[in-house]
């Protein structure tokens, strides 16, 4: 039988020997001021509740959550709040941030890092904690965890998915996770099954990571509700979609909630902040980031305070090797490319890859031969080709009877084009637009 | 420090990471792969007609990529010579030919297949038919006295020794299945030697160029209504199967990307379609072969079939369901 995977895919360069073997290196004294922007997930803008010259403790709430579906955000030092201003985001945008002046002390919250027994906690205490930490979905997306797990029927909820795959080329924070802290892996996960008591929990990992594999299948071995799920290496197999489809069977579109399939999926550095949350009393004030490229003197994997500066985390790898062309917050696949490095870590940042050269750069579009290679590597089963059209002539109607709106973003299909078509950059912008429509239709109504 | 450059993701290409600087999958490669896989099938072509046939495949190859060149700088478009799908048309028309075709005439079939059926339409990947299928068609029907004489040195000029395989069949004569196999029968010049198409199907699917859908069901499709129509009879059926244009036409023609559908129920329909078309007119039409004519009519309801093939996307059921819930 072959390993558990999903229909399409592609499979790019993986480039994770680079950072893959480096063990995380602390980083945990950042030397300048720390940023934290009100909006590091999806939904409302955190409310800042700190004014300026307000001292702050490690772990202290700076701002709260601005709706229901929002996030709190906490200081990740001790010092003084300098000012509250708008300061310049991954995404390209300037956004308000509260930015806090490191009195080097850490001075922390009293009872911060202390140890409590999750199992004496009750199900409502459990989420009231995961929410006042703050902690959202560090995968990338930043959708607040404890939203996540109030589902609308919690029995009905047969899967805790610990996603593992860590499929977007070049990061390797995950996989360090899997290897040097396995426990809390698995702790975070036992949490989350206390929660829905029908739930078994997986944890996925794509058959490039042997050795994660072994530890993860090791330290689950007495877990009764725990296994390990191992799966085909192929682009996007972290996908949530192409998660929950692989491990089992089930299918979800745009229109549904993984939880409408009965599944939770988080993914492994967001499990490891439930298990902090709960059991060391510790909200979500770092993470780990893959500062990785060829651009990169010496490739690694750290552990940094959220709010850190971009540029201190490339100086700590030994600066540039040469000068980038490009830098990714993310990987090649999904990541933004960013013009500066006066960027703070957030909760969802995960890797810097630095390139030499920017490889899409130099190569011309040349005019589609229709090779329906793009219809072949897409997860969702769409016709990129067709909706490239769409995009072309500026057709919202034809792009959504197209199922436009399931496209993942990917990239499979811009990767495959011969003809190096901007497909998914396309679909980004026509999303957008059909978004903006659907919005607009809603109001009139 | 430099300026950065931003754009959106993907920030990749395949194969076109470190080590592997220069990219080996463009529209070029593929077209490269194509005309890798008539090589075998060419060299056959010329080593069995001679000369001749070396000529016209030189001679139709260049006149493409001039006809191109010559129409592209005229009307002041991008020069699209080097993306080599000229080469791809000329060769394909080559092929096409009876071997004792005077060279005129596939030069004037290069003039109708690169400048009225490609670029009139708008250049690579806009044209609605085939170019060299349709040149063929267009050559049918305005030489037909040329097109149809497969007479040729190696089997001797008088017509009984020059008869294909396919006009015995349809006489009800027997063929040597065989000859037919390795190509020692009378035919065009890149039609004849089933083995070598062969060789060069299987280097195109080895490579991704074409998948096995169009050309399996197709031939397929032949196959069973030989079966059906024709006679219940194995060495009949395979008769149908190995004879005239079938092979080279299902894998070299019927899988040219832009004109047959994109989607892979669209591809399933197409060949069923080509396929009937394809044993209509072989066994009930006046003729004795019809795969040049069954691939250009499918050309022109590939746009449909595709339109109604679209396929459900992942987590969703049938439209109809959707549309009505709504």
């Amino acid at each position: 039988m072959g390993l558990s995977t999903f229909k399409g895919g592609i499979h790019p360069y993986e480039g994770k020997e680079l950072s893959m073997d480096q063990p995380v290196t602390e980083l945990m004294e950042p030397a300048g001021d720390l940023v934290y922007p009100v909006s590091q997930h999806i939904g409302a803008p955190a409310k800042p509740v700190v004014a300026p010259g307000d001292h702050v403790l490690v772990g202290q709430r700076i701002a709260e959550a601005g709706g229901f579906i929002s996030a709190h955000v906490n200081s990740s030092v001790s010092g003084t709040v300098k000012a509250l201003e708008k300061r310049l985001m991954v995404n390209g945008s300037r956004v308000l941030s509260i930015i806090v002046e490191n009195d080097g002390r850490y001075d922390a919250v009293p009872g911060m890092g202390e140890h409590r027994d999750p199992s004496s906690l009750s199900k409502q205490e459990i989420r009231d904690i995961v929410k006042d930490a703050g902690i959202v979905g560090m995968g990338g997306a930043g959708f607040p965890t404890n939203v996540k797990l109030t589902p609308k029927d919690e029995n009905a909820i047969d899967y805790c998915i610990v996603n593992g795959s860590e499929c977007e080329p070049y990061l390797t924070s995950d996989y360090r996770m899997m290897l040097e802290r396995p426990d809390e892996i698995v702790g975070g996960l036992k949490i989350m099954l206390q929660l829905f008591d029908h739930a078994k929990g997986v944890i996925g990992i794509e058959d490039n990571k042997p050795q994660a594999i072994k530890v993860m299948q090791e330290r689950v071995k007495n877990e009764p509700r725990i296994s390990v799920q191992v799966l085909k290496t192929k682009y996007p197999q972290g996908g949530e979609r192409s998660m929950i489809y692989a491990i089992t069977g089930r299918k979800v579109n745009s229109s549904m909630l993984p939880a409408d399939a009965g599944c939770i999926v988080d993914n492994v550095d967001t499990v490891i902040s439930i298990y902090r949350a709960i059991a060391e009393k510790t909200p979500l004030i770092e993470r780990i980031i893959t500062v990785t490229g060829d651009a990169i003197k010496k490739p690694c994997n750290f552990r940094v305070r959220t709010g850190t500066a971009y540029q201190e985390l490339i100086d700590a790898a030994g600066g540039f090797k040469e000068e980038p062309e490009k830098i990714l917050s993310g990987g090649p696949m999904m990541g933004q490319a960013i013009f500066s490095l006066d960027i703070p870590v957030t909760k969802t940042s995960s890797t810097l890859t630095c390139f030499i050269k920017d490889e899409i750069a130099r190569e011309p579009e040349t005019p589609c031969i229709r090779c329906g290679r793009c219809v072949s590597v897409c997860p969702e089963n769409l016709v990129p080709q067709m909706m490239m059209d769409a995009c072309e002539q500026r057709d919202v109607d034809e792009f959504e009877k197209l199922n436009g709106m399931e496209c993942i973003e990917c990239g499979c299909c811009s990767f495959i084009c011969p003809a190096r078509r901007p497909l998914t950059q396309s679909f980004k912008e026509m999303k957008r637009e059909v978004g903006a429509k659907r919005k607009k239709e809603a109001a009139k109504k | 420090m430099k300026m950065l450059n931003v754009s959106s993701s993907p920030h990749t290409h395949l194969r076109s990471f470190f080590g592997h600087p220069e990219p080996n999958d463009r529209t070029r490669d593929i077209m490269l792969d194509v005309i890798i896989a008539m090589i075998p099938t060419s060299v056959y072509g010329v080593i069995q007609f001679g000369l001749n046939a070396f000529l016209v495949l030189i001679a139709t190859v260049a006149a493409c990529v001039l006809f191109e060149y010559w129409f592209e700088k005229v009307h002041h478009k991008p020069l699209t010579v080097g993306d080599l799908s000229a080469v791809v048309t000329g060769m394909i028309l080559a092929l096409n030919m009876p071997p004792q075709i005077p060279l005129w005439i596939p030069i004037l079939g290069a003039f109708f297949a690169i400048v009225v059926v490609k670029q009139l339409f708008g250049g690579l990947g806009q044209n609605f038919m085939n170019p060299a299928l349709a040149a063929r068609c267009f050559l049918l029907i305005s030489c037909a006295r040329f097109m149809t004489n497969y007479s040729s040195p190696s089997f001797g000029f008088d017509s009984t020794s020059s008869a294909t395989p396919m006009a015995a069949l349809k006489a009800k004569q027997g063929v040597d299945l065989m000859s037919m196999f390795i190509g020692r029968v009378p035919g065009t010049i890149g039609e004849v030697s089933k083995i070598a198409l062969l060789i060069g199907a299987g280097y195109l699917l080895i490579r991704k160029v074409i998948s096995w859908r169009i050309p399996v069901v197709y031939i397929a499709t032949v196959a069973l209504f030989s079966f059906i129509f024709g006679s219940q009879n194995l060495s009949y059926v395979l008769g149908e199967v190995l004879g005239g244009g079938l092979i080279f036409g299902a894998f070299f023609m019927a899988t040219d990307y832009v004109t047959t559908p994109i989607t892979p129920a669209g591809q399933i329909i197409f060949a069923v379609f080509i396929g009937l078309l394809t044993g209509l007119f072989r066994i009930f039409g006046t003729g004795a072969e019809g795969v040049s004519y069954a691939i250009i009519l499918g050309n022109m309801i590939s746009p449909l079939i595709e339109k109604s093939t679209i396929p459900v996307a992942f987590g969703r059921t049938k439209k109809k369901k959707e549309a009505a819930a709504k």
